[in-house]
This record gives C-alpha cells, sequence and structure tokens, in this order.
C-alpha cells in the first residue's frame, strides 16, 4: 500500500509555543482519516500545514512521496473545505466550482464537462445559476466540497466542515460525506472535535492532545483499547476515577471504592469504566465478574440511549451506567438499590 | 399603530424641512433663474440663451470636458493610491493597531482645505522644499515649475479628497472573510487572480460608494483648482463663480450649474451602470 502523505516528526512553533509537538504519521491512499482533539489541540495547525498556509518549523511533510518544503498552497496537489466553506458569495454555484479548473486553463469545453459531472455526482444538477447565497446548508456544503473535488486532489482536507449545521443535517451529512469518500475513492483528511463524526465516518483516526497526537487506530480499536487515559476519557463516554493504590490485585479508588483487576504491571493512577460495560444484577454463572451494591439516584431518560446515574454504597462515588435496550428495567425508581457488575477486562487502568 | 404614526411624522418634519428649504427651494429658484433673460427694456422672458452661451464660446465646453476627465482620473487616482493603505490597515496590521492608525490617517480632515492648500504651496513652489531638497541633492540644477500647474491642481485635488475613499474601502475589505482568499489561493489562484477575481469584486460596492464621493467632491471643488492650478488651470466651478460674482450675470450661472449637477450626474449614473452596482446598495 503506498502512502498518499507522510508526516516526519512535524513540529510547528509559534514563538515559543509548540502548537505541534514532533508528530508523525501516514495517511493510505484512499483512507478516510480522521484528526479528533479538543479546540486548542493543533489540529487546525497541521491541517493548514498540509496545506501550505503554514509552513513546518521542523520536521519533513511529504505528499505522494515529494517533500511539500517551499511549495505554495496553490501548488499543492490538496484542497481544504473550510470550516465556513468560504463559498465566494458574488459568484453563482457553477462559477464557484468551475474557479479552480479555470485557474488551470483548461480548455472550456472540458471545464464545462468536469463541473457538470461534479455537480451530478454531489446532486445540485440545475443549481448552477443560483447564487450560492440562496441555498440551504447542506447545499453550500455540497458546493465547497464539489469545488474542491473536481480539481481531483491527492488528499482532500476537511475543516470540521459539519460544525455550523443542525444535528439532524449534520447526521445526514456524515453518512453522506462517508458514501462520497467510497464512491469516488479520494483520500479525505478530516479534522473535527466531534468524536461521533470521527467514529462514524473514518477508517481511522488521529486523538490528537496539546500538540501531539495520543493513538492512531480504527474507530474500533479507539474506543475498545483507547492506549492513554486521555483516549479513555475522549473518546466515549466514560466513568473516570482517580486510583490512590494496587496491591495484591485490588484497586483502590479515591473515596474508598474497592475493584478487583488482576496482573497489572504498572501501578495505575486511574480506571474508566464504560457506561454500556455496567450489567444490571447479573446472573451468577459469569466469570471474572466485579459486583458493586448501589443505589440509584437519577434515572436520564434520553430514548435508547437511557442512563441512570447511580452512587455506590461503598464509596459514595457516582457512576454513570446505559440501561439495556429491552424494557427490563423500565420500572426502576430513584432510590431502589441495585448491583451492577463489570468484567474486569472491562475496567481500563492507566499510570496517569 | 397611531402613536407610532405619529412619532414617525413628528421626525420626518427636519427631513423634509431640510430638503424643502435649503436644497429644493434653492435649486427651482435657480432652475427659473437659467431659463430668464433680461431684455432691453428690462423685462424678463423665457430664453434657452443662457445655455447657448455655454456651446457657443470654445473656452466654456473646453473647461466643462477639462474638469469631467479630470474628476474621473483624480477619482482613479485616488482608488490606486489608497487601495493599498486601505488593505494594509484591514488585512495586515493588527486590529489593535488600525483603529489608532485609522485615527492617524484621518487628521488632515480636521484642518481644512484650505491650509493644506497653502501647504502644498509651501513645498511645490520654486523655492519650496522640494526643488529645494532636488537641488541640494544635486539632481537638478535649477527648480522645476509645480505649482501653478495641472500637476499641482491634481496633487491638491487628490490630497484634499482621497480620505474619503478609503473609510467605505476599509469598511468593505473588513467584511472580506480572510478564508475566501485562502480558498481562492488553494484553488490554485496567483495573488494577481485573487486580487481580480476575488477582492476587486467583492469590495466594488465599496469602492463604488467612496469613489462617488471623491468624484462629487473634486468635480465641485472650487479652492484646490483655484489655488493651486493658478491661471493656466480652468475648472467649471470657477466659471460659474465668475458668473455670479465677477460679471453679476445670475441666469449664466444657475445655467452653468445645472449643466455641472446635469455632468455630474450622467457620469455617476454610467459608473453605476458600467460596475453592475444600484445606488441603494452602494449609499448603504
Amino acid at each position: 500500500m503506498s502512502y498518499v502523505l507522510e508526516i516526519k516528526n512535524v513540529t510547528k512553533k509559534f514563538g515559543d509555543f509548540k502548537a505541534v509537538d514532533s508528530v508523525s504519521f501516514d495517511v493510505e491512499d484512499g483512507g478516510f482519516f480522521s484528526i479528533l482533539g479538543g479546540s486548542g489541540c493543533g489540529k487546525t495547525t497541521l491541517l493548514r500545514m498540509i496545506s501550505g498556509f503554514e509552513e513546518v518549523t521542523k520536521g519533513e511533510l511529504l505528499i505522494r512521496g515529494k517533500s511539500m518544503e517551499g511549495i505554495p498552497p496553490e501548488r499543492r496537489p490538496v484542497n481544504i473545505v473550510f470550516q465556513n466553506l468560504a463559498l465566494f458569495p458574488m459568484m453563482n454555484v457553477e462559477k464557484n466550482v468551475a474557479f479552480g479548473l479555470q485557474r488551470q486553463r483548461l480548455p472550456k469545453s472540458e471545464v464545462n464537462t468536469r463541473v457538470a459531472e461534479m455537480l451530478e455526482r454531489v446532486g445540485l444538477t440545475g443549481f448552477e445559476k443560483k447564487k450560492v447565497t440562496e441555498l440551504s446548508g447542506g447545499q453550500r456544503q455540497r458546493v465547497a466540497i464539489a469545488r474542491s473535488l473536481v480539481l481531483r486532489p491527492s488528499i482532500l482536507l476537511l475543516d470540521e466542515p459539519l460544525g455550523a449545521l443542525d444535528r439532524k443535517l449534520r447526521e445526514h451529512m456524515k453518512v453522506e460525506l462517508k458514501m462520497l469518500q467510497k464512491e469516488i475513492g479520494t483520500t479525505f483528511i478530516y479534522i473535527t472535535h466531534d468524536q461521533s463524526e470521527a467514529l462514524v465516518m473514518s477508517d481511522r483516526v488521529a486523538v490528537m492532545n496539546e500538540g501531539r497526537f495520543e493513538q492512531i487506530d480504527t474507530p474500533k480499536n479507539l474506543y475498545k483499547n483507547p492506549a492513554t487515559s486521555f483516549v479513555a476519557g475522549f473518546v466515549g463516554e466514560s466513568n473516570e476515577f482517580d486510583v490512590t493504590s494496587y496491591v495484591d490485585g485490588e484497586l483502590t479508588t479515591r473515596n474508598g471504592c474497592k475493584l478487583n483487576k488482576k496482573d497489572l504491571d504498572f501501578q495505575p493512577g486511574k480506571l474508566f469504566m464504560r457506561p454500556e460495560a455496567f450489567i444490571l444484577n447479573p446472573t451468577e454463572e459469569l466469570e471474572d465478574i466485579e459486583l458493586i451494591n448501589m443505589k440509584v439516584k437519577t434515572i436520564l431518560f434520553d430514548g435508547s440511549n437511557t442512563k441512570i446515574s447511580a452512587t455506590i454504597k461503598q464509596s459514595q462515588d457516582e457512576v454513570l451506567i446505559s440501561l439495556p435496550q429491552n424494557a427490563q428495567f423500565e420500572d426502576l425508581q430513584e432510590g431502589d438499590d441495585i448491583q451492577a457488575g463489570i468484567h474486569s477486562d472491562d475496567i481500563k487502568c492507566y499510570r496517569d | 399603530m397611531n402613536k407610532k404614526g405619529s412619532t414617525f411624522y413628528l421626525l420626518l418634519i427636519p427631513v423634509l424641512l431640510w430638503l424643502v428649504v435649503l436644497i429644493v427651494t434653492p435649486h427651482l429658484d435657480l432652475m427659473f433663474r437659467s431659463f430668464r433673460l433680461e431684455t432691453d427694456e428690462g423685462n424678463m422672458i423665457f430664453s434657452l440663451n443662457n445655455y447657448l452661451t455655454f456651446f457657443q464660446d470654445k473656452i466654456y465646453w473646453l473647461t466643462f470636458v477639462k474638469t469631467a476627465l479630470y474628476s474621473i482620473f483624480v477619482t482613479f487616482l485616488a482608488f490606486v493610491v489608497t487601495f493599498p493603505v486601505a488593505f494594509y490597515l484591514t488585512k495586515v496590521v493588527g486590529k489593535r493597531y488600525s483603529g489608532f492608525m485609522t485615527l492617524l490617517l484621518l487628521i488632515p480632515i480636521w484642518i481644512g482645505e484650505l491650509v493644506t492648500v497653502y501647504g502644498w504651496m509651501i513645498l511645490l513652489r520654486d523655492n519650496g522644499v522640494i526643488n529645494n531638497f532636488l537641488m541640494r541633492i544635486g539632481l537638478i540644477k535649477s527648480p522645476i515649475e509645480m505649482l501653478f500647474t495641472n500637476f499641482s491642481m491634481t496633487i491638491g485635488l487628490l490630497y484634499m479628497s482621497m480620505l474619503f475613499m478609503i473609510v467605505p474601502m476599509m469598511s468593505a475589505l473588513d467584511s472580506l472573510d480572510d478564508s475566501l482568499i485562502e480558498a481562492a489561493s488553494d484553488l490554485g489562484a496567483s495573488k494577481w487572480t485573487i486580487f481580480r477575481q476575488i477582492i476587486i469584486p467583492y469590495t466594488t460596492p465599496g469602492i463604488v460608494s467612496g469613489g462617488i464621493i471623491v468624484f462629487m467632491l473634486v468635480i465641485g471643488d472650487y479652492v484646490a483648482p483655484n489655488i493651486l492650478g493658478g491661471k493656466s488651470s480652468l475648472w467649471f466651478t470657477e466659471q460659474i463663480y465668475n458668473k455670479f460674482l465677477a460679471s453679476f450675470n445670475w441666469s449664466e450661472g444657475a445655467a452653468f450649474g445645472f449643466l455641472l449637477l446635469l455632468l455630474s450626474s450622467t457620469i455617476i449614473w454610467i459608473a453605476l451602470k458600467l460596475t453592475g452596482q444600484k445606488l441603494e446598495r452602494v449609499g448603504s
């Protein structure tokens, strides 16, 4: 498999501040790669270095094996879909999409065919003469993507383009973007702070924190086996506890809740438990199950995503627990006593 | 509803008074005057004679054409000179300094045209600052005649009017999102293409509204052409002034005034058509 993008020890400094701190990764051709991180983690800086709007302070950046040092944005085989889309308001849909092709001085007939093809692909045939200000949010989105894709870039960079859409449309566009990427096969690099966007669409996700990559993995592995405590806390929901001691295979949390966890070869500082990892009132025959007695504090009804907040009797710690989809626990009341079990593999421990 | 209506009309009164008393009435008076002619017997009769004078004497319509062309030229120069400044203040300098620098830029307006014009005289005259400097460094042997020429007049007009171009242009540039420039560059556009295809079309309303202000100020200015232009640089406002105050021919003066109004309105109308702008949009 060839790499379309290779990043080797790339660092970006603004004064003394390291926005991106010796990051290395490769992106395979034709993949959907996401960079997930909170605001200020350096993901936008990284994207701007790939597109050429920021210079690399240290390290190497190769696209299709070619160093991009000193090559300005207009000559790089990558295109960006900006966060605010940056459509040209004084041009209609057709002219927006044709803008890049015209810069390449292609014959008019070829420009026209390629624009028409691209508009058909994103489902905007018939909108050619419309002003971009007259379009809906989703349509503007598609114009922005078409405008970049029509140039057949090696990589399409997307800078949180779904951020401004309302929730329903965002859910819809997530699926649409993934399908579009599969269909045309261009490599997408997608920047987002929304973990659901990253998990749903990507083949691989890099989690970024304070200028560094914490983990690069498939969405499934990222969720199942977070490599660091940051990833465990950032991706998906999790109950987080400080661990104060680990003696003879027994963990003790700050408030005194004791849990068994065998064979750790380090002194853990934190543990994480996913809300859906708990089994309520487990049957006896399950093995390696930690049983915890709790009292239901509140019920957080949210349709298929309903949870309860419960207090651990032993330590007064609060935990969130997902309710199973069946109606088994429908008449659970606040103040009820309940026993919850968790498999010891689902207790994730980290050094810090 | 009723109460709201009465407030509306109450507030409309000053505007209407201002328009009717100070603008419409004198103009109507001038218009009637421009069509009147005093016969040898001292009777007033309707006549087109005042307007005919303009076309019969070559000096009048030559000045008229010159005024029009120079006004367009100065407006264009004002754009060329101020656009980089406006771009610098809005896009290059940070927000922190641009406010202060804009304030500095507007200081000449506080001083008044007459004073700045005399300032230019000190700079441009034969034994003035510029000539002295050029002779001192040995670039020229004898002073270059700069004052009382079309050159000095153009400079005076430009200096007096160009700041009025900057403000609307800056507000247009301010609303231009930087990501549009980056997007164009990302799509392969050169700096020149970005300027021509993105920045200029986007800021056209600001440029046109600034252009109209500059053009009107220049075409109707009297001080700079009269003082800096001297005898060799005739300006149409001077002809009007002479009609009213030198030869006391108010009828011809009024006719000339209307011709100037017609001229400036026509040029602005053509400019709006050419740039595809609407007056309401430019005015806001």
